[in-house]
């Protein structure tokens, strides 16, 4: 048998027990087998991702909405949501708001939530509507200074140095938490039947 | 991994991973050759001003050679990913190889935690205070209801992956891994296996994982893994108990010859070395095997990657030349004990 990603012969098979597809047999050569296995565990391959949102989107949308979604652009990184299913990879942290509609339902298909329980970061000021709301305040005073309206730009400028003195500030966004973790959702037991011996 | 820690002749070793990015920059596929340098330059400016700095080493991976980020990879102190893509990226380590932090990879950090047996929870400990202390210096992207924003939708959240090897040669062989495994798939914790050529005497080793990042704490998700570990353990050992009880001169024959071969094969292919290895490491846990060390075999399995021994000889090799170089450490290094142990 040959490997899959090249002419060697496939001396390691490795079995994905767990994707969302369903188990897959993998058959490589010694160098593709290293290399598959140095990512580590679970994260899904760009492909596996891009299957899954194409199996979700065909599902839950007719073909215009789709293809309204795909043009969707990323007013910060410039991606659009086709680049994303394309890639599996997002472009910047604000895609995560550009495209909520959109990552949501993957984000409930992936990991059965939509809300961190998490680890908070001390420092909090890494909000990307915040990244954004600095984003725009800038171009703003940059087209201002263009203008040689200075009384605009320097307005511009106090509001920016408030902002990023300002740690706490950006978190009025957030204050729509949805409750999605019904904590008991899932029986977490364990069920295997013990081996018979 | 030196073979020691609990359940040691199961588990392999304990990793925790968790995934950050800084807020000013756009994720690793928007970053422009200036943005990747001072990401690294930033993460190497914030390490410098921590105490932890004093006994880490930045290392610049860019600037590697093709041999050293191989080294890298099979030690798993770097990924795939990072050895192979282009343009500025690092790995600070510890000497200790306790942890690393990958700088640019998927996301503009990773950190790892590696623990040798089982013990996710003092993992999680060291791992919590590592990303505390960058934390003080560097802002993450984050936001209170997704968490940890990540470049890929699957590390959301806590950015958290635990994940646990286990050598579970004897579920293996009594056919029953497939039964296990299909029940832990249930719980959404993600099982990784590696079989060698002619599957059925030698699956050996398996990656237990948690499977979500986004919904639970960061404890919740090492619970689960943790919780499943020891039934699987317990399998194992019932299995092996079985096959010393039912068939153990069919065992020690099938061990005594994996070693045999080891010993005195004149060329030998790291998935051969493997298959092997792992047939010798299960007959030393049962006991049917007793001049050979558990710590030996878990170094043979690392040394005798391609880019160690390369390193071992101190030049590059060819496939044959590698397969000739393997099979003589192997016999050095097990012929050998067993003169060391008789003085
Ligand atoms: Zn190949
Ligand atoms: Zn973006």
């Amino acid at each position: 048998m040959k490997c899959q990603h090249c002419e060697k012969p496939a001396t390691f098979h490795i079995t994905e027990l767990t994707e969302p597809s369903g188990p897959t047999v993998m058959h490589l050569c010694e160098e593709h087998a290293r290399t598959f296995l140095s990512t580590d565990g679970t994260a899904t391959p760009a492909s596996a991702l891009a299957s899954l949102l194409a199996k979700q989107l065909k599902m839950e949308k007719v073909a215009e909405d789709l293809a309204i979604s795909d043009k969707k652009t990323c007013p910060i990184c410039g991606i659009s949501f086709a680049d994303f299913r394309k890639g599996g990879r997002l472009g910047c942290a604000y895609d995560y708001v550009a495209f909520e509609d959109e990552l949501e339902p993957l984000l409930v298909n992936i990991h059965g939530a939509l809300a961190h329980t998490g680890k908070v970061p001390t420092n909090q000021s890494g909000s990307p509507e915040r990244q954004h709301r600095l984003m725009q305040l800038k171009s703003e005073m940059k087209e201002a200074i263009t203008k040689e309206d200075y009384e605009t730009a320097s307005r511009l400028r106090d509001k920016i140095s408030n902002i990023e003195s300002d740690d706490e500030s950006s978190w009025t966004d957030d204050a729509l938490e949805e409750d999605l973790d019904d904590e008991d959702e899932e029986d977490d037991t364990f069920q295997a039947e013990p081996p018979i011996v | 991994m030196r073979g020691h820690g609990p359940e040691s002749d199961i588990v392999m070793s304990s990793r925790i991973r968790l995934a950050r990015n800084l807020a000013e920059f756009p994720f690793i596929r928007k970053c422009t050759p200036k943005d990747r340098t001072a990401v690294a330059t930033a993460v190497h400016r914030a390490l410098d001003s921590l105490p932890l700095s004093a006994d880490t080493e930045y290392v610049d991976v860019a600037k590697l050679g093709d041999l050293d980020r191989q080294f890298l990879m099979e030690r798993q102190l770097i990924s795939h990913e990072l050895n192979e893509s282009q343009g500025a990226r690092a790995v600070i380590l510890d000497p200790k190889e306790r942890f690393s932090i990958m700088v640019n990879e998927e996301d503009h950090l990773r950190l790892q935690v590696m623990q040798s047996g089982l013990d996710l929870e003092s993992a999680w400990k060291r791992m919590d205070q590592l990303d505390d202390q960058l934390e003080s210096k560097l802002t993450y992207a984050f936001t209170k209801r997704l968490g940890y924003l990540t470049a890929c939708p699957t590390n959301v959240g806590t950015g958290l992956r635990v994940s646990v090897m286990l050598h579970l040669p004897a579920l293996v062989t009594t056919k029953q891994i497939d039964k296990v495994f299909r029940a832990l798939n249930k719980i959404n914790v993600a099982v990784r296996g590696l079989f060698g050529e002619g599957s059925q005497f030698m699956g050996d080793f398996y990656q237990i994982s948690n499977q979500t990042t986004l919904g639970k704490s960061e404890l919740g998700l090492v619970a689960k893994v943790q919780e499943v570990v020891p039934r699987l353990i317990e399998y194992e050992r019932r299995a092996r108990d079985f096959l010393v009880s039912e068939s153990r001169q069919d065992l020690h024959d099938n061990v005594s010859r994996a070693l045999g071969i080891l010993c005195t094969a004149k060329k030998i292919s790291s998935e051969e070395t493997m298959h092997y290895l792992s047939k010798v490491r299960m007959g030393v846990n049962l006991g049917l095997i007793e001049d050979v060390k558990i710590p030996t075999v878990n170094k043979l399995f690392i040394h005798t990657q391609p880019a160690h021994l390369q390193k071992l000889c101190g030049r590059k090799l060819s496939v044959t030349d590698r397969n000739i170089e393997r099979a003589n450490y192997l016999q050095l290094h097990l012929i050998k004990r067993s003169e060391n142990e008789k003085n």
